[in-house]
């Protein structure tokens, strides 16, 4: 049979539907195995929910557009792992809602920035980038010290999570706040549960002022975490061929 | 048409009603500014469908009817308020825009919480795509669908939903941005609330465009109504499915998207490589396929190759989101695949530039006369030029080097100025003497300034970010002799500084050409006279 335009042209909803069949098959091709195939996030160990404080620091990360000039994806490639670390694994954003993968390296790379610098120095380089990196063009993000958390609702924000498949417990959410003080408040004596409950977690005076739990401590907490949970001297590449 | 009236005021007063109640519960600031937001826009919209009803009550006590019988009025009104929304909009887009870029080579400034490069640069983006890009193509599609239909748009208020329903919906993002709100997905930055609104929007647009296509007076829908329908409906089905997210409260601005990770970054950039696809391209093309055999006065050049094109267009472009993730976490077969379809999207996309081109066999020489054509026709030429780069650019290879870089900026710019903003101004260059019944643009001179002005600025911009984009790629990878990475990262920024500074001066031409067109076109609408009726043949005696 000659193929004949005509039809879908003398037919409004005929060419409605057409259209909707020809675009949704590329989507649900590449799309859709993705969420089945068991081979496209790694099996690792280390991977954990974040805690509330740096669940915070990641919406504050989000709300300050930071992934317009900063990746949180390093390429399988041999520059970029000399340069930032191992290469970033799915697994390592499996509780990403949404993805910070990002598309643009004004500055540089963040996926394992976690544990590279002091909390002093992010202080200073948040407050004023150019005293720590003379290059940078980086803006100023020194309000971040003076702006106090607002972490009324992060129970909301765990539930939130868990509905759409991050694993946070009753005991997680109902502890939430808790947890948050106990993270920038290593001393207290909520730090023992909070320990228990996230493994692998650093708790200081992030913004070094105890007067405060500020916007700082959370984005500090953030970012000192980022990269650090899959510890790679036992990643074994191998055994997730794909 | 009186119950429509009565039942839209009625809609409106009950949701600005509920929508106290949002500001009263609200969890957080943001929030509640766009609530009260909302409830003016709703206050807004009953007062002027009020008004517009007693208007009409009035002149049909005068005899005066919008529908004549046996005879099509179109609905213009609409369309002028859509082609003064998109001037407007580009202004602030493509200031913003410059704003932006003189921000990255001076970062001084950066002023405080509200006016930082984070915050500004999503405004710079959803201002040009969707605030500028959108109102052209809902005018220009309002515009165009009437005329190849010979019927009048579809509904009364409907048409006047969708145009203020839209400008809503920037106000809200842009806002929004500004505020903090944002979750930070690329060119689907919106939360939660303002993109289930946009839906509300866009299915009324849907329905105003199909049901005028519906009640059409020819027996072909045209070509370009083709390629506004693929826009309409695939944007729609991406919308919906990239946004998909739970709130934390429905009091609340803030929301978690449903997807994580692999699969969130998959699904972001199947949408907004559509999002360039079917917004950026399809879209423009539909203006490309009415406005420039208009203006040339020449039919389009191939009706085969506009329907193989077609076809092919639309299909092919929904597999090449994942050239967007090489070499990350994404599994290589879905690498691949988006590599192969990118390449293969090549042939498509300059099929419409073969057709789009062409259309000028025989009228050529108009390109010395007519600017406006000239435009027009330099914008196929750009898209051409993207269309090529961008499969070069998906690659593997070749993305090693350009990912993360300004190469990628240049790219999207070639694009979005040469083809999006070249192709639109020279639709509002048509259309505004055509809306508002002028003899002529009010000067051609000025069509010509701007020209030669913003391709100066286009050029500037394009190689500017080309040397820093490569330059940036190459100093990244450099190794030196003992095998060490030859540069730091902040060594490649301070290379950039020279090149943004550049591209910032491209960026301002390009802004000094816009506001030649605008004081063009405000000048075309105050100033220049309606056209003489045409002289009516004399009738020859017979000898």
């Amino acid at each position: 049979m000659k193929f004949n335009n005509t039809f879908f042209e003398k037919n409004s909803i005929a060419l409605l539907i057409g259209i909707l069949i020809v675009v949704s098959i590329g989507g649900i091709v590449e799309i859709a195995p993705t969420f089945y195939l068991k081979n496209t996030i790694e099996k690792v160990d280390g991977m954990r929910p974040y805690t509330p404080l740096e669940l915070l620091g990641r919406d504050i990360y989000i709300r300050e557009g930071c992934y317009n000039c900063h990746s949180q994806m390093i390429r399988a490639l041999r520059d970029e792992v000399d340069r930032y670390g191992h290469y970033s694994l799915a697994a390592e954003s499996m509780y990403d809602h949404p993805f910070q993968w990002g598309s643009k390296r004004t500055g540089p790379d963040l996926a394992r920035v976690g544990g590279k610098y002091s909390d002093e120095w992010h202080r200073q380089h948040l407050a004023d980038p150019r005293s720590v990196v003379p290059e940078s063009i980086m803006p100023s993000y020194a309000f971040l010290a003076k702006n106090p958390l607002d972490y009324d609702h992060i129970d909301q924000d765990l539930t939130a999570n868990r509905e759409i498949g991050v694993p946070y417990t009753d005991d997680d959410i109902k502890n939430a706040k808790a947890d948050i003080y106990a993270q920038t408040h290593p001393d207290s004596d909520e730090i023992d549960a909070f320990q228990k409950r996230y493994k692998k977690t650093v708790s200081r005076d992030f913004d070094g002022n105890p007067d405060m739990i500020s916007e700082e401590d959370a984005l500090i907490a953030y970012l000192q975490m980022l990269g650090t949970l899959v510890d790679f001297s036992v990643y074994d590449a191998s055994k997730n061929l794909r | 048409m009186g119950i429509a009236e009565m039942a839209m005021i009625g809609t409106f007063a009950i949701a600005s009603a509920i929508d106290v109640i949002f500001i009263a519960d609200a969890e957080d600031a943001g929030f509640r500014f766009h609530a009260f937001i909302v409830l003016l826009a709703g206050i807004a919209a009953i007062i002027a469908i009020g008004s517009k009803r007693m208007k009409r009550l009035e002149n049909e006590a005068k005899g005066i009817f919008v529908h004549e019988p046996g005879k099509v009025v179109y609905n213009e009104g609409v369309i002028r308020a859509g082609v003064i929304a998109s001037m407007v909009w580009g202004l602030v887009g493509f200031l913003a825009g410059l704003f932006i870029a003189l921000q990255l080579a001076f970062p001084q400034l950066n002023l405080g919480e509200y006016a930082n490069f984070g915050r500004l640069r999503p405004l710079h983006t959803s201002a040009v795509i969707f605030a500028f890009g959108g109102n052209v193509l809902i005018a220009s599609s309002f515009y165009v669908v009437q005329r190849t239909c010979r019927a009048r748009l579809w509904g009364e208020l409907a048409p006047w939903f969708v145009f203020w329903g839209y400008q809503l919906f920037i106000v809200l993002a842009a806002s929004g941005y500004v505020l903090g709100i944002t979750q930070s997905k690329e060119y689907a930055e919106p939360e939660w609330y303002t993109d289930i609104w946009l839906t509300i929007v866009w299915v009324m647009y849907l329905l105003v465009f199909l049901g005028t296509i519906v009640r059409r007076k020819e027996p072909h829908i045209y070509v370009a109504n083709w390629f506004y329908l693929a826009f309409i409906v695939t944007i729609a089905m991406l919308h919906i499915v990239n946004n998909l997210a739970v709130p934390i409260s429905i009091f609340s601005s803030k929301s978690y998207i449903l997807y994580s990770g692999v699969q969130d970054a998959l699904i972001q950039w199947w949408y907004g490589h559509n999002a360039v696809g079917f917004f950026l391209t399809a879209g423009f093309l539909a203006i490309m396929y009415y406005f420039i055999p208009k203006r040339a006065e020449r039919p389009v050049y191939s009706y085969r190759l506009s329907i193989v094109h077609f076809w092919s267009l639309i299909f092919i472009y929904i597999w090449a989101g994942p050239h967007h993730l090489h070499y990350t976490a994404l599994p290589d077969w879905t690498q691949t695949l988006g590599m192969v379809f990118s390449v293969m999207l090549w042939m498509p996309s300059w099929g419409g530039m073969i057709n789009g081109l062409m259309t000028l066999s025989g009228a050529w020489d108009k390109l010395r006369t007519d600017p406006v054509l000239r435009m027009m026709v330099v914008s196929v030429a750009f898209y051409g030029m993207a269309t090529f780069e961008g499969p070069v650019m998906s690659v593997r290879e070749v993305n090693s080097l350009s990912h993360y870089t300004d190469w990628t900026i240049g790219h999207v710019h070639s694009g979005a100025l040469g083809w999006v903003a070249y192709i639109s101004f020279g639709a509002l260059y048509c259309m505004v003497p055509w809306l508002w019944k002028k003899k002529q643009l009010y000067s051609m001179k000025l069509v010509e300034v701007h020209f030669w002005v913003a391709s100066i600025g286009i050029v500037f911009y394009i190689v500017a970010m080309w040397w820093a984009g490569i330059g940036q790629g190459l100093m990244w990878r450099a190794y030196n002799s003992l095998g060490f990475l030859e540069y730091s990262f902040a060594e490649t920024v301070a290379a950039m500084h020279p090149f943004y500074i550049v591209r910032a001066l491209g960026g301002g031409l390009f802004v000094i050409g816009a506001f030649v067109m605008a004081y063009n076109l405000y000048r075309t609408i105050v100033d220049v006279p309606e056209p003489e009726p045409a002289a009516m043949p004399q009738a020859a005696p017979a000898e």
